[in-house]
């Protein structure tokens, strides 16, 4: 049970750091090797919100999220726009925007290193045991897990009720089509990058509450978050947050019934079995 | 837009900087410096190595320079960023030796990017002064590149001393003979983890729990968990930086109750304890130095004035004074690189931790191996022939 629960707790934050590539990935197409950056970018806002002003990160990130919902809407209109213009086809797109955002993630460290320096950031925020059925566990993971559920379950209610939300999913399963129908791919697509963006950036301020974050970081997130969206199926919040919740527990049933070596090794286990058997996602249909 | 005449006219504007900082540094000493300042290893090196070449530099122009042949130079800093990646840290050196023409080469930081470069250094014949590269191989080492030096100590030293100080506690009754010892599944964890290991179960101690986690482990509550189960005397962590924060967070989370708490890198460094405040009191770590002596607190306010930040307990003050013994030898016989190695070798230097001078292995035979954070302060409570230690005091709680 404690397993389990750690496990949950873990698979949450996982679900975090990947929600917000899986909207980017899934919608707008864009494969953002700078996702990592933007996470490591809202941590260090609640860092300095709480250093500073001693403001909570659970208020910190409704500064944080219409921030980074406008800058990555810019780096969207800016940066990517053209690329998505230019592409004749998907595969073309994927090179381009990787490539784009490769070099963007490069930026994005040279910015936060010669703003901040590269020391590492951490703060005690609710570092305080919280006792559920009979076990302890930290409360600013316990937060961080309710705000992750919080968020993807309005994601998916909103993908999945509203009319915008629908339109993105229209747009996820089928770009050429969802254009005859009168939506309007281009605004809805850099809408979707800088939702995810701000998703992402909201979850690095409560990563920020328990996890040590430097400026050079983010690529350790972004390629958690790759491996999870991909197990998860692309464009998919449910198996996302499947994926997030699977790879959690795996690691800590591996951590405490075997050996906290084997982790990273039962997760890259757990992804081959994804791509070999599931190479669609965990919910995805195949490919027609 | 036609972007040609712009891009001319940039690239002149940088040709003639770039002639205009050459000439203007021929009276210069050009020093040059490699060391992470992005990848895994840029938060300890922001810490740790940095701050301390900026103070060494700022004090030495601020002074009018250094005195050589009669004559008072300048110090021109040239520095590369080697990302954490050896194959980095050997083209900058490379660049600095044949490009850059530089007089001196800062020794890199790390254990890994400082064996990466030792070949060229010595190649080049630059004399390396190494702080932040504890190994057992000094002796090899030395003989192989006869230009590399040790400042900070050797692994064994860094295990044995842990293990000398609980077996004090243990004598003094008060603690028991359970310890449970985890590392960083990294070169250096592996490394004093193996070195540890005999030397505990030689003391008579009985190893509860032993586990390693990899680099970059985002959960260590299984590590703890499994620790607590065990129900040790006393915690050893061989760890690095962003788990040593981990593995401390998730003690207080869990009250993990023992006599003493010890976790390695980063334990001496000022966010340590400006994060955990009163729930480090009593944490063992890795080095520590003597914040009482009157050099380390002019030192800590010099660091603090120009660097805006305050040095570490460990590692700041043996880089700040292995540039002090780089500038002692300049001072004493010039800029020939070969005289100031046979310098090296010969002399006793005056640094802020005291008299180092090096051994037939090249080695500093005096330095800090364990402190403990006590009323907001990381003081040494083991060293190899430094005054200034203290009693260790007993972890007491988390509150």
């Amino acid at each position: 049970m404690d397993i389990l629960i750690t496990g949950i707790l873990l698979g949450g934050t996982y679900a975090l750091i990947a929600m917000g590539l899986n909207l980017q990935y899934g919608v707008a197409r864009i494969m953002n090797l700078a996702n990592g950056e933007i996470l490591v970018a809202g941590g260090y806002f609640a860092f300095i919100a709480y250093t500073s002003t001693q403001l909570s990160p659970i208020l910190t990130i409704f500064l944080v999220a219409p921030l980074a919902f406008v800058l990555n809407w810019l780096i969207y209109r800016l940066m990517l726009q053209p690329l998505v213009n230019r592409a004749k086809n998907r595969g073309q797109l994927e090179t381009d925007s990787i490539l784009a955002t490769f070099g963007l993630s490069f930026i994005g460290v040279g910015l936060m290193l010669s703003f901040f320096g590269g020391d590492y950031f951490s703060y005690s925020f609710m570092a305080v045991p919280v006792e559920l059925l009979g076990n302890t566990y930290g409360a600013n993971r316990v937060l961080s897990f309710v705000m992750a559920v919080l968020i993807c379950g309005a994601l998916y209610v909103w993908l999945n009720r509203s009319r915008s939300g629908l339109s993105i999913r229209a747009i996820a399963t089928a770009p050429a089509s969802a254009r005859l129908v009168g939506i309007d791919v281009k605004e809805l697509s850099a809408l979707a990058f800088a939702l995810g963006g701000a998703v992402t950036a909201v979850g690095g301020a409560l990563i920020s509450t328990y996890l040590t974050l430097d400026a050079s970081t983010g690529v350790v997130f972004t390629l958690k978050a790759l491996i999870i969206v991909i197990m998860g199926g692309v464009g998919d919040v449910r198996g996302t947050i499947v994926a997030a919740l699977l790879l959690g527990v795996l690691e800590t049933v591996v951590a405490s019934l075997l050996d906290p070596g084997l982790t990273l090794a039962a997760a890259y286990v757990m992804f081959l079995g994804v791509l070999l058997f599931r190479p669609q996602g965990l919910f995805g249909k195949k490919a027609t | 837009m036609n972007r040609r005449p712009f891009l001319k006219l940039v690239s002149a504007l940088t040709i003639a900087s770039a002639l205009a900082a050459n000439a203007a540094s021929a009276e210069n000493i050009r020093i040059g410096a490699v060391a992470p300042k992005t990848g895994p290893l840029a938060g300890g090196a922001a810490v740790t190595q940095w701050p301390s070449i900026k103070l060494w530099v700022n004090q030495i122009n601020e002074a009018g320079g250094l005195m050589v042949d009669g004559e008072k130079m300048m110090i021109d800093l040239i520095e590369y960023d080697d990302q954490t990646n050896p194959g980095e840290t050997i083209k900058a050196v490379q660049r600095l030796a044949t490009q850059d023409d530089a007089h001196f080469i800062i020794a890199p930081y790390g254990t890994g990017l400082n064996l990466a470069a030792a070949p060229l250094f010595d190649r080049y014949g630059y004399p390396q002064i190494a702080v932040s590269a504890i190994t057992d191989q000094q002796a090899d080492l030395s003989k192989k590149f006869p230009n590399m030096f040790f400042t900070l100590g050797t692994t064994t030293a860094l295990a044995a001393d842990v293990v000398k100080v609980l077996s004090e506690m243990r004598e003094a009754g008060q603690m028991g003979d359970k310890v449970a010892m985890v590392n960083v599944a990294d070169a250096f964890g592996i490394e004093l983890a193996t070195a540890a290991k005999p030397l505990f179960e030689d003391a008579g101690f009985n190893i509860v729990y032993e586990t390693s986690y990899p680099l970059g482990t985002q959960d260590l509550s299984p590590v703890i968990k499994g620790a607590a189960a065990a129900e040790p005397d006393a915690f050893i962590a061989w760890s690095y930086p962003p788990d040593t924060f981990g593995l401390t967070e998730q003690a207080m989370i869990e009250d993990l109750d023992v006599k003493a708490f010890y976790t390695a890198v980063a334990t001496p460094f000022p966010g340590y304890g400006a994060r955990f405040g009163a729930a480090a009191e009593g944490v063992l770590g890795a080095g520590g130095v003597n914040p009482e002596s009157p050099a380390f607190k002019e030192y800590a306010a010099a660091h603090e004035a120009v660097t805006e930040a305050k040095p570490d307990y460990w590692a700041s003050a043996t880089t700040y004074a292995s540039l002090q013994i780089l500038a002692q030898s300049i001072e004493a016989v010039g800029l020939d690189r070969a005289e100031v190695t046979a310098h090296l070798k010969a002399s006793t230097f005056d640094t802020i931790l005291g008299p180092i001078s090096f051994d037939e292995n090249n080695s500093n035979a005096d330095f800090w191996t364990v402190g403990q954070w006590q009323g907001g302060v990381f003081k040494g409570v083991a060293s190899r022939g430094r005054d200034g230690t203290v009693p260790v005091i007993l972890k007491d709680g988390w509150k």
